[in-house]
């Protein structure tokens, strides 16, 4: 996955207009409550929905499954549709849609962990390098750009054959190939906060550093580091699931999107693509929704209240 | 401007240097000894032992190792396949021109759809700029993996226009082979390079040199070409550069998708087989490939801008 590093995708919009969350526009008759919220627009609410309905599926399909996602009836192999089976069965006879929905909860909750960790690294360090400055950001700087020479997914494949196959392997590998690039978008935005008054009024009273980073200067770049993670967050699932592709993140027999796809290659080739088609169509809508609102999100100016 | 350039191939050697310092030293992160790790957990005769701490200089300290693996690398050098019995080398050469056909024909596919949907986008208003804005949306959301197998069900079970599997022979054959691996590995970076060529070409016919260029009533094809697109060319350059360097390792996902003999699809099958001489060597030919691109872009990228290289001296 090639991560372009400004992060916003150039959309043709003046790069002067505001974002559509940025001010309260005399008319807006939205409550006080719900005003710093980015307006979303459709396509945002869209997202959402799809966001929503996908982690109710992680967290609840493998309870209201129809049928064990595992039980294998080879006479059944690559039936579609048909009577309770909405999507038929795959190679091995097992229920698609069952896979489906117990597959969620892999392709979530690992994206979820990987974009996680990325992001606890990532911010820590950009407000470290912003913070104490000078030579010891110079030294972080220098050994993130370092880690720039590795693409994600070469990373996970060195980490999967040094720890063999596996979620733990893989998503560590990612999470370390995004951070720096987290890193470095969020220490900009942490280098303008740290020259601001109120930090410099709090160093003047004697507070101590970390109280002032983790109390106040890093309350004040997190909308900018949900919206990175929200995309990061986007980049992790495609990266696991090309990884579950090629055979070094989750292992068959679980049933994961990212296997699906893989196993379904065979049958698809044969003339039976239910099984890889719909797995890809799961995780391109996830995809998508999730980084349209990071977009989004990440259109709101940081300084909207200053 | 020189002073520039020379910077940034200190950085590359330097980080060249860190990159492959961390390809080697990945294997006795490892569990287990390097023997068993490069044995692949077969049982190795005492000869092969033997043999193996030789080559390898295991019995030396970490740095000296790493310095003599170095030296090999820069002599072409990369060691044996355990499984294989043959030269990582020959086994990389063998496959690197098929790799790099793919990242070509891809290349050329994202450059010319890529930069031309773009400027067809800027350019026109309306139901056409939409059609482009929507495509570009959907193929952006295609990772590679599931481009390929969208792809082969339509192109290659459906219509049988391409095969959907192998790396063909011949010169003509082999360019069959490689169209939908090069579709799908193009598809999420074309979309990429439509939207910034798009947003740059929009950006350059607002400046003010465009508008007067306009007034006097100059052609609209010499504007275009002598006003626009030369600006524009700054960051369409740049993305498609980087967009470019991130296809290497992304080939992988295509050629174990569409069975090709590449060295991407052999660096996954080592990594699962724990061919651990192959899975160095090709890791670092493709971290050199990619950081060399790199450092392309960002000189080609001063070149086009003289503002970048005097930022840097300021900084």
């Amino acid at each position: 996955m090639s991560i372009p590093v400004g992060s916003t995708l150039p959309t043709g919009a003046a790069p002067d207009e505001p974002g559509p969350g940025a001010l309260a526009a005399p008319g807006d008759t939205r409550s006080a409550r719900t005003r710093h919220l980015p307006r979303l627009g459709v396509g945002g609410w869209v997202s959402v929905g799809i966001i929503v309905f996908a982690v109710l599926l992680a967290i609840f399909g493998p309870l209201v499954r129809p049928y064990d996602p595992n039980q294998v009836s080879l006479s059944y192999a690559n039936v579609g549709p048909v009577g309770g089976h909405l999507l038929g069965f795959d190679g091995a006879g097992r229920d698609l849609l069952s896979r489906l929905m117990v597959g969620a909860r892999s392709t979530l909750l690992g994206a979820a962990l990987v974009s996680s960790v990325a992001v606890a690294i990532g911010s820590s360090l950009a407000v470290l390098t912003a913070w104490f400055g000078g030579r010891f950001d110079t030294a972080v700087s220098s050994g993130l750009d370092v880690m720039f020479a590795f693409p994600g997914i070469l990373l996970a494949v060195l980490a999967a054959a040094v720890f063999g196959p596996g979620l733990l392997a893989a998503g560590l590998a990612l999470s370390m190939a995004y951070s720096p690039y987290l890193a470095r978008v969020l220490r900009g935005a942490a280098l303008k906060e740290r020259a601001m008054a109120y930090i410099q009024a709090g160093e003047v009273q004697g507070f101590s550093s970390w109280w002032l980073c983790f109390r106040h200067l890093l309350p004040n770049i997190s909308s900018l580091i949900v919206a990175q993670g929200t995309i990061f967050f986007g980049f992790a699932v495609v990266d696991l699931a090309a990884l579950s592709f090629l055979g070094l993140g989750i292992q068959p027999p679980q049933a994961d999107w990212g296997v699906m796809v893989s196993e379904g290659k065979t049958p698809l080739l044969q003339g039976y693509p239910l099984e890889a088609i719909s797995a890809v169509v799961c995780i391109v809508l996830v995809v998508s929704a999730v980084s349209f609102l990071g977009e989004k999100l990440q259109e709101r100016p940081m300084d909207v209240q200053r | 401007m020189l002073a520039f350039v020379v910077k940034r191939l200190v950085m590359l050697v330097v980080t060249l240097l860190v990159a492959s310092f961390l390809v080697y030293g990945s294997l006795y992160l490892a569990p287990g000894s390097p023997i068993a790790t490069l044995t692949g957990g077969r049982a190795p005769s005492p000869q092969v032992i033997a043999q193996l701490n030789a080559q390898y200089h295991l019995d030396d300290p970490f740095l000296v190792r790493y310095w003599h693996w170095l030296v090999a690398a820069l002599h072409g050098d990369l060691g044996q396949s355990i499984p294989l019995h043959e030269s990582v080398s020959t086994l990389i050469g063998q496959r690197i021109g098929v790799t790099a056909s793919l990242v070509l024909l891809t290349s050329l596919i994202i450059v010319v759809i890529g930069v031309g949907l773009g400027i067809i986008g800027a350019l026109s208003h309306g139901t056409i700029d939409n059609g482009v804005l929507i495509s570009s949306t959907v193929s952006a959301a295609m990772p590679a993996f599931a481009a390929a197998v969208v792809l082969q069900f339509v192109f290659a079970v459906k219509l049988p226009w391409f095969p959907a599997l192998g790396d063909g022979n011949g010169l003509l054959d082999s360019l069959h082979h490689l169209v939908l691996p090069a579709l799908a590995l193009a598809a999420s970076s074309v979309a990429l390079v439509t939207r910034v060529t798009r947003a740059a070409v929009r950006e350059e016919m607002e400046r003010e040199h465009v508008q007067t260029a306009v007034s006097r009533g100059l052609p609209r094809s010499t504007i275009l070409r002598r006003h626009v697109l030369r600006n524009a060319a700054i960051p369409i350059t740049t993305v498609v550069g980087l967009t470019i360097a991130s296809l290497i390792a992304l080939s992988a996902v295509v050629e174990t998708a569409f069975g090709l003999n590449g060295l991407g699809s052999y660096l996954v099958q080592a990594a699962q087989n724990k061919d651990f001489a192959v899975v160095q060597g090709i890791s670092l030919v493709l971290v050199v490939l990619f950081v060399v691109v790199n450092t392309i872009v960002d000189i080609a990228y001063a070149l086009l801008d003289p503002r970048v290289a005097i930022g840097s001296r300021a900084q």
